[in-house]
This record gives structure tokens, C-alpha cells and sequence, in this order.
């Protein structure tokens, strides 16, 4: 049994304001699948609580591509739905291809975007990929609707500047930040399942013949949020596709990762790998094109 | 406290007050006795508390009592066929030799179950792939694999015993 | 008429189908009135002594019944090790704990445990607790716990628990002679068992008064001997019962929570109380796979004559003695049992340290030894220029070899068989071939294949006690109930027992009975799962008790029809004339009769027990086929196959499942698992998203052969098969992935980083540090 205290079903975004506001210490739970096992490890902040349920609220549901080519993601997408989604395929396949890496398949079938991004873990697999994108997260809560690039929605491992009771509720893409581009993600993880990321790198890649045109990288679990390169992105732009520039584009990538030495690797091993897997993406997303 | 949900459990209409505090796997084993539904670690990462909501293999260990609520649950004591017949699956593994200890199959055997209905066919790594969520330590896998791909071949022989595909990708 | 042979027939095990259907129950599967639930409460240090717990809080929590402290338990010192009892004192294990302690030894020590009424209340409880500590040194390593200053962690008794040296000839001479000296550290990690079930026992006072403990253990029998002694009970006054269980791989080999179980229901006056651990708990706080240190000189000749072999070993035994020495000792005979050299010294010591309490895991010390052996025998190859296969065909044992280390004759030792065969069949050459073809191509990624031998025995002796029981019933319907201490615990043991009573009586296999469950109570004794000892030494018991039965019902069938008995044989449940086949009468109708016939009744029960004094060796290799990414260290396996000598094939489906699933047990060896501490000796990895074990997408195809022929020792020409395939694969990754790369790893396992670490060493200008 898990030591919580209450549970609501919300039916609407509004329903969870008001419950919210009836019991602030009450978190709101999607998928699961960190809350669970969080509550179930005993971390404070999620026992002797109560939980608000989401998943019932047709607002947070749903993939559409707007009129002008942005790209709406519900917040309650599970994996196995954002991986299959023709318009996420179509458009945003280095998402798919990021969430389909995500544990296991019943991990896939119940764990959701929204919870991977509030959960804020630094190794959350479709954070590199959503930050590549230039991704905006739209929160609502009781006094409004806020939209915030994906990179201020973090604040810290495991924090988000979530208020209690605000929702995320969409993920949206622009066109200009997917068109043309070519995405790959590596999950450098000790197992091909089952398992969280000790390094993961996202690239997004444009190109005009043999000439980088645009380039973002963003790591995971290379510091204690995802993480964008901004030194090799404006270092890559308008170079020529070599070797050369690839190992410099790794080189540089540690000017804005921060590894750490854990149980999982030592900082050494990271840092290595953080010059080695960006070269490695950008000539997988090429290799698709 | 408890709550009142209505579910389909292994093609029943049933009804359960349920302790809002309890896994739906706990529900399963302690309310409803079917305790062929096993845990082997309680947090998502063995598979072995498996089971199928709605067409979708999902672990029971971290899957609230209370959402069970308006969905169609199938336990390993639900998919033999009415008359007590073993299904194919349930057949296959025991015919490719694919269980020891037993712990891990229940999870194994719907999981595989499900597989095989959302593909017309499968080849081995989408088979892995399928059930990478499962952990097994005593038969590395080897004949848990081969009992998919048998009972994978044996419906494309017969095919009375197709069972369609009935996974649908949400829009 | 040709008798239908039960013995190496692809039988279904008899347990499947309750498995499939979800209908087997395991021990947390029954359903209990008013079971209460007990939890442990673990030390939060690794090694100090508790000053004080402040149970006020804990106490508050609703549904809490009982919090027991160590003064509130017995304070009897026993061993948890599964091993049969020895009247012997001095031979004993050692016993050095109690059910709770305030001395801490490892982290999680047991120091207190809470019972209530539900698992939630306990684990609130238990977060409650206030305890406070004073703190010692910390010791993760032989080596630092035999440091000088060191204290020590069981007061009575020195760090080093055992030192002992076996061999022959001298190795300082051999060493002198060789044209090569290779000297290799290697280290082995702490591996966990990770059976799916986790440890879970329910105690309860039954209506005789006595105790019952429902477990899943591998040793029922044993089990009921440590909860009593624990207890200070008679042994009579517990009763153990073991349904299915989830695999124990050696770890249900200890007796580690069924004592705690029954004092908490003896403290609750004997209502049903169980402990479930949770699998944090059972990988980190019961017993592990020892790690080893290997300190080894190894001396050849440019012919590829092996002039000595010295290896040192540090085994780390955790906190307490458990299984001991037993582990760390075992090699030496086993080395001289594969490989011809002429002189050995294998010295060995164990050692207590503050790191969770290492005990029986399949294959009890080989795969350390073999690890170690087997890499350093490939590196030798190298060095002498020759072929890893061609060394090991030139010095491998032959068959027949008398083992004067063990005092055993190696009969029908096939290892030559298994390094010529196995390589055919995993296509070596071509796989050479190929790889250097593919490394070619100078890609991110290199190729390689390896190859590693073994040599196993079966059961104990001549180091410990081997006694079995059977039982068989005949029914009136002319089945047999098999009745057998033995314990199934998941590889199929009860089948392949089931098939040697039906082939040894001459009816199907389908007339035997078995029973999920093995109940010290009405089962013959038997020691239990462990060595690879159960189809051999049950094995006899059970043929002894079938050739019984089967006279019996022929004497039945003489007397009745008036017929010399010699004349009849039973073939396939009919009694049938010896000369031309005619059916003379049925199993059936004599069971019919010895139950019914108003002159004549008078039922049929055969029992035997036995005490065996041989030991067969079994032998085998593994060959492996990888590739190594050069810049991120990480290894792909891309085929295994391991080659078993293990005598005649019981059953075929169940033995290939067998090596198969011990082949996956080795590859996460070699290649990803490990339990992990920090400086404090706190584990970082016991759970399964942490801990590495293999999923479906981490192995390739697994492949087996057997070398398959008839011990003539064996009760059905079978040898020990259920730890062997755990012995081999590790080393032969590890010399497939030098085979890539071009450096061998002494240190298992051989993650990205370590793999990465070591090109870069290799790269290094030498003399650079
Ligand atoms: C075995 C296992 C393996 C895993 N493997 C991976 C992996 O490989 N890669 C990976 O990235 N993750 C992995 N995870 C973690 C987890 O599955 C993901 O982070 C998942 O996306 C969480 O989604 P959820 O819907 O289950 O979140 P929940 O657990 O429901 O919620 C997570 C957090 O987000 C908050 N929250 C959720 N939705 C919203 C919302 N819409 N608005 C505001 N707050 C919200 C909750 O309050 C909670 O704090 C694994 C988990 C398990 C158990
Ligand atoms: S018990 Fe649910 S996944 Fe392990
Ligand atoms: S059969 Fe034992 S865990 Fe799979």
C-alpha cells in the first residue's frame, strides 16, 4: 500500500484548481511512474499526501499540427503513443526515436511526457530531444496560461517552477524549429532496456550541401538539468561536414557540460563521451536524411 | 479510505470498495484472490506484477487500485479459453520449454499474449523488444522467445486461429 | 520387447501448466486468516554497535503490535549456511549470529524488527525508529580488514577466518623453469542471485502446537535445523513447508529470515506472522556472490608446458561467516581436475569485511576460480604464440585422470570432446575469419571470439555429507506418488526425478505423482538444492526405491499367476512375458489388488535412503563472439554457445534451459553486474533498474551442445549440470573481447568504462603513469 492519503479523480482543469487549492500540500499524478515509485521509497514529499489524478482530462490529451505548423503535444501522451504518432513521426522523429528508448514497454505504456518533464530528472529521455526543439511548455493554473521555453522550466534536479497546482498541459514546436532539421538521440545507458541514461545526447542538425547550417545539442544527465551546447551550436554553424569539425564540436561540448563522478561513472568517462557522441549523432541524423 | 469502481476483470462486470492506498496489484491479490499476478519488486522495473488494461501491458505494482475504474483488466487466471483450454500462447510456452521457476512467466505469458495481438507477425528482435519489460533470471530467455515465435508461426499455419490485430494508435 | 526409455526424453515438466495458468502457489501466494506482517529494521551504518533505539514513535503508529529489539529475542549463535548438520563440532560452520544484533556488521544488519497488522503499518514504523550508533572503521576489502590495526569485526575470532594451501611439486622451481612467467591480478565483483521471488516466509503455531514455517527455501530440511537451533526449539517443534518457489540460485541456500519469522509469531503467541522482503532487501541485505581477489604466477614453456601455477586468493566474505571458507577454498582441485601442469600451490584465505555477507551462489566459487584460471590460460597461449584451443587441447586432463587432490578418478572426463566439438559447432574458424575481415574496415568498432573450459563436480563429496530419501506410493489406480526431500525450485528437478522412478519402474512417465510441495513433516530426508547434487544423489535414492517397487509388483504379479518372476518385466505400465512380450497382466490390476483383493491386500511402499561416497566430475567450455566499440568501450555480445560434459541427458528441454539461463547469469558477469558500495559501505545499486541484470534485448541467441555420454558412476549415467553453465561464459567474453582489442581485462565486469580505460592504458608510451 502506498502512504498516501487521499485520492481525486479531476475531470477537468479546473476541478484540480479547486482541489489544489483546497489541500496545497496535494501533488498532482499522471502515468505514475515516478510518483509511485517515489511515495513507495518514502521520499517526504510524496507520502502522507494526497494525489490528484489527470489522465481523465480530455484537455491535456491529443498530438494536432496547427495551421501554421506548430505542433501541439498533449501532456498526457504516454510514450508508446508519442513514439506511433504519424504527426510526431512526420515531423519530430528524433522525439520518437528518443521516447521509444524510454525503460520498458509497460514503462512506455503508462509513463507520459508531461510526468517526464516535471519529474525533472536530468537523464529524462525526451528532455534532450524537447529542448533541441526549442520546445515551450504551456502551464495553466488558476490564475492563468503561461508559455515557457522548456529551458526555464527547470530549476534544479527534480525541480520546476511549477507552482502548486498549476498543470503542464501542452508541448508546442514551432515549424521553423523542426523544418529541415534532422535529429538522432543516443542513450548511453549499461543496458538496451530497462534502464536510465549515464549520458544521452541530442542533435539536431541543418545542413546546405557539405555545410552545417544549423546545429543544437542538448545533453542529459551531463549536469544536474538537460543541457544546451551554445558554444559548439554557434561554433558549428556555417562549417563544412568533417571530421575535424565534429571532434571540435565534441571538444567544446565541455565548456558548457558539468559531469559529475558517481557509482554509474567517474567525470573522466563522462567527460569523454561528452566529446565523442554529439560527432556521433549529427552523422546518424545525416546518415537518415 | 475507499472508493467505489466499476471495472471488467477477466470478462466479469465486477464491482470493489477499494482502499485508495492499494496497488492495483494488491487489489487483484488481496481483494479478488487472483494471486497468480506475482510481484517481484514492486517498482515498475521486473514486469512480473504484469497485466493487461485496455489492450495495453501494464505493471499492476505501480498502477492505483482506483484507476482500474471503466477499464477491462485481463489476469493471467483470465486468459485460458472459457472452457478451461490453455491458450496458444499458454501452450507454446509450455510446448518450447520456456518456463522454470515459474515466478516471471504469468507477467511473461500476457505480455507475450499481447504482443502477439498487436502484430501480425514478428521476428525475434521486435519479440525481444516486446518483452524487454520483463525480467527473467532463470532461462535467459532463450525459450521464453522461441514459445512467442511458436506461437506466432502456428497461427500463421492455422489460420482459424488468427487473432487479429486490435492495437490502435491513439490520434 | 523394447522397453520405452523414460531417461532423456524431452518431457514437459509436470509443473507447467500450473505455472501458465497462474494456479502455482508460492509461498506469499496462500491465503492466511489474520496474517500479521513483520519487517526488519536495517542498520543505517556498516559497521558501529547500537547505543540506543527510541521506539516512542514507532509504537504510535496504528496497527503496530510488536517492536522487537535484540535483547527481546534469543541469543543463540548459529550459521545460516545450508550445509547438512556435523556432529563434529570443529567441522561445523561457524556460528557467529543471533536473529538481531546491536553489534553492526554490514549495512542493513538486522538490529530490530516491527509487527503489525498490515506491511504499511510496519514500514512507517520502522521509519520512526530512532537509533542511534557508535561508529567503526569501515572495512570493504580482505586487504583492508587485515591490515594490522584493523578490529575486528567478530570479537572472537580473527578477520582472516580460514587460510589454507593445497597443490603439489614445487612452484617456486617450476616458475624458475618456465620460458614465460605471466603474473595477472584479477578481480571478481559481488554478484547477486536476483531470483524474481524474493525471500518470503510465513510462521505460525499450528494446531499440535509445534511451528509452522511456509518458505521458499532450497533446503527444507536444513531449514528446519537452523530455525529450531536459532530458536532454541527441539527440532521436532518446527515444521517447514516449501511450495513453488521463485529461483534461489544458492541464495534460498541460507537460512536468512524463516528464524526472525518464527520468533515473531512465537512473540505474537503464535499467530501467523510473515516476512516479505521487498527486493531492495533481498539484493542488498541477504547474501551475495563472494568477490574475489586473484594474485596468480603462471609458468609455461614454449611448447606450451605448463611448469607451475601459483594462485593467491583474498575471498571477501561480508559480515558473517555464512558459507565461509567453503567457497573461497574450492579451486585447487578443480584447476588440477582441467589442466595437466607440474606444480600447483593454491592458497586461499577468507575474510571478514563490512560489505553484505557473501554465501552460496550457483556454481559455489567456480566462476570466480574459473574467471581467473581461465583468463590467465588464455594470456599464456598468447604468449607462447599457439592457439587458445590448441593449448587448452594439449594440456587439458584426460580422461580417467586420477585426482589426487579430490582422491578422485575423473571417469569419462570429456573436456577433449568438448574444446573439439565445441568449436565446430560454433564455426570458430569462420568467426576468426570474419572477424579479422571486419576489423579490416579499421570502424568505430573491433571483433573477436574467445573461448573458456571448466571442470565441475557433482555434489559434496568427499567434502561433505550426501544422503537423499525416496518414497513411492503405488496407488490404486496404478500410479506412484514419488515422495522425495529433494527440492524443486525452479530447474525441473521433480520432472527429471519423476522420469528416472517411471523409467526404472517401467511405466509412463505421466503414472508418477509429484507434490508442489516438500513438507519436512512426511518427506524422506534429503539435504536439499544445492552443487549440482540433486538428480545424482536423489537420483540413487530414487532407483533404489523404483527397483524395489518394481519387485514388489512383480513378486505380486509371480505369486498371482504363478509365474517365475524373472520371466516378467514391466514395460510401459503392463506386465509383459520376458520371452515374447505377451501381456500377462497390469500395473493397474496388481495396485487394484493390493488394495482390494479380500485374501491378498496389503499396500505397496518402497522407501530408500541413501549415502553416497563418489563424486563424478563434469566438465565443458564456452565460446564467445563480441565487438568492442573503441571509443566508447562498450561491447556487444554477439553469440555464445557453451558445450557441456555432463554424462547422460536426463531430459533435453529442461537441461538446454538450464545452460541457457546460466549461460545469461554469466554473460551479466562478465559484462554488467555488481553490487556497488560507497566508501561507507552503503550499497548504491540494490535495486533492478541499478542492479544489471540481463534483459531480452541484452543477450544474443543463447546456444548449447552436449558432450553427451554415460557417467558410469552416475544412478542414470548423469553428472552434475545445473551450475556448470555458470562457469565458463564470463572468461570467455573477457578473452573474446582481448581477441578484439588486443588487451585482456583481469577485472569483471567489463563495463564501457572499464573497457575504455583499458585501450587507454594500452595506448599509453610504457614507463608513463
Ligand atoms: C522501471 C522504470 C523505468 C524507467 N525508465 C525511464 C527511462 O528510461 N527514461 C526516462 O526518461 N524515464 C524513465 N522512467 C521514469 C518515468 O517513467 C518517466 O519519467 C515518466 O515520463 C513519468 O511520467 P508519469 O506520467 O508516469 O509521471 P508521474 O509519476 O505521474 O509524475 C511525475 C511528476 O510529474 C508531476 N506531473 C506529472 N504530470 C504533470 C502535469 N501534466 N503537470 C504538472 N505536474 C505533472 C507529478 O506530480 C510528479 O511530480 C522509468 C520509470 C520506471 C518505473
Ligand atoms: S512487481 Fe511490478 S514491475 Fe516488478
Ligand atoms: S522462469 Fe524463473 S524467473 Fe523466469
Amino acid at each position: 500500500m502506498y502512504d498516501i492519503t487521499d485520492y481525486h479523480e479531476a475531470t477537468s482543469l479546473a476541478e484540480v484548481f479547486k482541489l489544489a487549492a483546497a489541500d496545497p500540500k496535494a501533488r498532482i499524478v499522471a502515468g505514475g511512474t515516478d510518483t509511485l515509485v517515489k511515495s513507495w521509497a518514502e521520499v517526504p514529499a510524496f507520502t502522507g499526501i494526497a494525489l490528484i489524478g489527470i489522465t481523465r482530462i480530455p484537455e491535456l490529451q491529443g498530438i494536432v499540427c496547427q495551421e501554421d505548423g506548430t505542433l501541439i503535444i498533449g501532456a498526457l501522451n504516454t510514450f508508446v503513443t508519442i513514439e506511433h504518432d504519424p504527426l510526431i513521426q512526420k515531423y519530430t522523429p528524433l522525439l520518437s526515436q528518443a521516447v521509444s528508448l524510454v525503460g520498458g514497454p509497460q514503462t512506455r505504456h503508462m509513463g507520459t511526457i508531461g510526468g517526464n518533464i516535471c519529474n525533472a530528472g536530468p537523464a529524462a529521455d525526451s528532455a534532450p530531444a524537447l529542448f533541441t526543439y526549442n520546445t515551450t511548455c504551456e502551464i495553466q493554473g488558476p490564475d492563468g496560461v503561461k508559455n515557457v521555453p522548456i529551458a526555464d522550466f527547470y530549476r534544479g534536479p527534480g525541480q520546476t517552477i511549477l507552482k502548486p497546482g498549476e498543470v503542464l498541459t501542452r508541448f508546442k514546436i514551432k515549424a521553423g524549429d523542426y523544418q529541415d532539421f534532422h535529429g538522432h538521440y543516443t542513450k548511453f545507458a549499461r543496458r538496451n532496456a530497462l534502464d536510465i541514461a549515464n549520458l544521452s545526447c541530442a542533435a539536431l542538425v541543418k545542413v546546405q550541401g557539405e555545410q552545417i547550417r544549423d546545429l543544437r545539442l542538448c545533453f542529459g544527465a551531463a549536469g544536474p538539468t538537460p543541457l544546451r551546447m551554445p558554444v559548439a551550436e554557434s561554433y558549428a554553424k556555417g562549417k563544412p561536414l568533417t571530421d575535424a569539425t565534429l571532434a571540435q564540436i565534441g571538444q567544446l561540448c565541455l565548456q558548457d557540460t558539468h559531469d559529475i563522478t558517481d557509482w554509474r561513472d567517474t567525470k573522466a568517462f563522462r567527460d569523454h563521451l561528452v566529446t565523442v557522441l554529439p560527432g556521433r549523432d549529427i552523422t546518424a541524423a545525416l546518415r537518415g536524411a | 479510505m475507499k472508493h467505489e469502481i466499476n471495472f471488467t476483470l477477466n470478462g466479469e462486470a465486477v464491482t470493489c470498495a477499494v482502499d485508495i492506498r492499494k496497488s492495483l496489484l494488491e487489489m487483484l491479490r488481496d481483494d479478488f484472490e487472483l494471486t497468480g499476478t506475482k510481484e517481484g519488486c514492486g517498482v515498475g522495473e521486473c514486469g512480473a506484477c504484469s497485466v493487461i488494461i485496455d489492450g495495453r501491458t501494464v505493471d499492476s505494482c505501480i498502477y492505483l487500485a482506483v484507476w482500474a475504474d471503466g477499464k477491462a483488466i485481463t489476469t493471467i487466471e483470465g486468459i485460458a479459453q472459457s472452457d478451461g483450454q490453455l491458450a496458444p500462447i499458454q501452450a507454446a510456452f509450455i510446448e518450447a520449454g520456456a518456463v522454470q521457476c515459474g515466478f516471471c512467466i504469468p507477467g511473461m505469458v500476457l505480455a507475450s499474449d499481447q504482443l502477439l495481438k498487436d502484430h501480425a507477425q514478428l521476428s525475434r528482435a521486435e519479440i525481444r523488444r516486446g518483452l524487454s519489460g520483463n525480467m527473467c533470471r532463470c532461462t535467459g530467455y532463450q525459450k521464453i522467445i522461441d514459445a512467442v515465435q511458436l506461437a506466432d508461426a502456428k497461427r500463421q499455419a492455422d489460420p482459424k486461429t488468427v487473432v487479429l490485430p486490435h492495437f490502435k494508435i491513439e490520434q | 520387447m523394447a522397453q520405452k526409455h523414460i531417461i532423456g526424453q524431452a518431457e514437459s515438466r509436470w509443473d507447467a501448466i500450473a505455472k501458465v495458468k497462474g494456479q502455482a502457489n508460492y509461498t506469499g501466494d496462500f491465503p492466511i486468516k489474520n496474517l500479521l506482517h513483520g519487517k526488519i529494521l536495517h542498520a543505517t551504518i556498516a559497521h558501529g554497535y547500537v547505543t540506543s533505539y527510541d521506539i516512542s514513535e514507532a509504537e504510535k503508529v496504528p496497527g503496530v503490535l510488536k517492536i522487537l529489539l535484540p535483547e527481546d529475542l534469543p541469543q543463540i549463535k548459529y550459521s545460516t549456511a545450508g550445509h547438512p548438520w556435523n556432529l563434529e563440532p570443529k567441522k561445523r560452520d561457524i556460528e557467529d549470529r543471533t536473529m538481531l544484533t546491536r553489534h553492526v556488521r554490514v549495512y542493513g544488519d538486522d538490529i530490530g524488527a516491527v509487527i503489525a497488522k498490515t506491511p504499511l503499518a510496519a514500514k512507517q514504523a520502522l521509519s520512526k525508529i530512532k537509533v542511534t550508533y557508535d561508529t567503526y572503521p569501515v572495512y570493504l576489502t580482505p586487504k583492508q580488514a587485515m591490515a594490522l590495526d584493523a578490529k575486528r569485526i567478530h570479537e572472537e575470532r580473527d578477520n582472516v577466518i580460514a587460510s589454507t594451501a593445497v597443490g603439489f611439486g614445487d612452484v617456486n622451481q617450476g616458475l624458475d623453469e618456465a620460458d614465460f612467467v605471466l603474473h595477472r591480478q584479477l578481480h571478481t565483483p559481488v554478484q547477486l542471485h536476483a531470483h524474481l521471488e524474493n525471500q518470503v516466509a510465513t510462521a505460525f503455531q499450528s494446531e499440535d502446537q509445534r511451528y509452522t514455517c511456509i518458505s521458499s527455501t532450497q533446503i527444507p530440511h536444513i531449514c528446519r535445523r537452523i530455525v529450531a537451533q536459532a530458536n532454541g526449539l527441539p527440532w521436532s517443534l518446527v515444521r517447514v513447508k516449501k511450495p513453488f518457489i521463485g529461483g534461489g540460485f544458492g541464495n534460498k541456500q541460507d537460512v536468512t529470515i524463516e528464524p526472525l519469522a518464527v520468533a515473531m509469531s512465537k512473540a505474537m503467541g503464535g499467530k501467523p506472522v510473515q516476512i516479505n522482503l521487498t527486493r531492495e532487501e533481498s539484493l542488498a541485505y541477504t547474501r551475495t556472490r563472494h568477490a574475489i581477489d586473484y594474485d596468480v604466477k603462471l609458468g609455461v614453456k614454449k611448447d606450451g608446458t605448463i611448469t607451475a601455477l601459483d594462485m593467491q586468493v583474498l575471498s571477501n566474505q561480508g559480515g558473517y561467516a555464512s558459507h565461509g571458507h567453503a567457497i573461497g577454498g574450492k579451486g585447487g582441485t578443480f584447476i588440477n581436475a582441467l589442466y595437466k601442469m607440474n606444480s600447483l600451490n593454491y592458497g586461499a584465505k577468507t575474510v571478514y569485511t563490512n560489505i553484505a555477507t557473501a554465501g552460496a551462489m550457483r556454481g559455489y566459487g567456480m566462476p570466480q576460480v574459473i574467471f581467473a584460471l581461465e583468463c590467465v590460460i588464455d594470456d599464456a597461449a598468447d604468449k607462447i604464440g599457439m592457439d587458445p584451443i590448441e593449448f587448452r587441447l594439449k594440456n587439458h586432463q584426460p580422461d580417467g585422470f586420477y585426482n589426487e587432490l579430490s582422491h578422485t578418478k575423473q571417469q569419462d572426463f570429456r573436456i577433449g570432446d568438448c574444446l573439439k566439438q565445441g568449436p565446430e559447432a560454433f564455426k570458430w574458424q569462420a568467426k576468426v575469419q570474419q572477424a579479422k575481415a571486419f576489423n579490416q574496415l579499421q570502424g568505430p568498432t573491433r571483433r573477436g571470439v574467445g573461448i573458456a573450459a571448466f571442470s565441475f563436480g557433482t555434489a559434496t563429496y568427499p567434502f561433505g555429507l550426501e544422503t537423499s530419501g525416496a518414497r513411492l506410493i503405488l496407488l490404486p489406480d496404478g500410479s506412484f506418488k514419488l515422495m522425495v526431500g529433494a527440492t524443486e525450485i525452479g530447474q525441473g528437478a521433480d520432472t527429471a526425478l519423476s522420469q528416472m522412478a517411471a523409467d526404472t519402474l517401467g511405466v509412463p512417465f505421466e503414472s508418477i505423482i509429484r507434490d508442489a510441495i516438500t513438507d519436512t513433516d512426511t518427506d524422506p530426508f534429503d539435504t536439499g538444492a544445492y552443487a549440482s547434487r540433486q538428480t545424482y544423489i536423489a537420483g540413487y535414492a530414487i532407483r533404489d526405491a523404483a527397483e524395489k517397487m518394481r519387485k514388489m509388483i512383480i513378486q505380486r504379479a509371480a505369486a498371482t499367476f504363478d509365474i517365475r518372476g524373472e520371466f516378467m518385466d514391466i514395460v510401459d505400465g503392463n506386465i509383459v512375458s520376458v520371452s515374447d512380450g505377451d501381456l500377462i497382466t497390469t500395473v493397474k490390476d496388481m495396485a487394484q489388488a493390493s488394495y482390494f483383493d479380500w485374501q491378498t491386500a496389503k499396500t505397496m511402499v518402497a522407501e530408500s535412503s541413501v549415502n553416497i561416497h563418489n563424486n563424478s566430475y563434469a566438465s565443458g567450455c564456452t565460446l564467445a563472439e563480441v565487438e568492442v566499440d573503441l571509443q566508447t568501450g562498450k561491447i556487444k555480445l554477439l553469440s555464445l554457445m557453451n558445450v557441456h560434459d555432463s554424462g547422460k541427458i536426463i531430459n533435453p528441454l529442461l537441461a538446454a534451459g538450464q545452460v541457457e539461463g546460466g549461460m545469461a547469469m554469466s554473460a551479466g558477469y562478465g559484462l554488467n553486474e555488481g553490487l556497488v558500495y560507497d566508501e561507507l559501505g552503503r550499497p548504491m545499486n540494490n535495486n533492478l533498474l541499478d542492479y544489471k541484470l540481463p534483459t531480452t534485448m541484452d543477450l544474443p541467441d543463447l546456444d548449447e551442445i552436449f558432450v553427451e555420454t554415460k557417467d558410469p558412476l552416475g544412478p542414470y549415467g548423469n553428472k552434475a549440470l545445473g551450475e556448470n553453465p555458470t562457469c565458463s561464459p564470463a572468461p570467455a567474453i573477457r578473452n573474446a573481447v582481448k581477441n578484439a582489442v588486443g588487451v585482456g581485462i583481469d577485472t569483471i565486469p567489463l563495463t564501457p568504462e572499464s573497457v575504455y580505460d583499458a585501450l587507454q592504458a594500452a595506448k599509453a608510451p610504457k614507463g608513463v603513469s
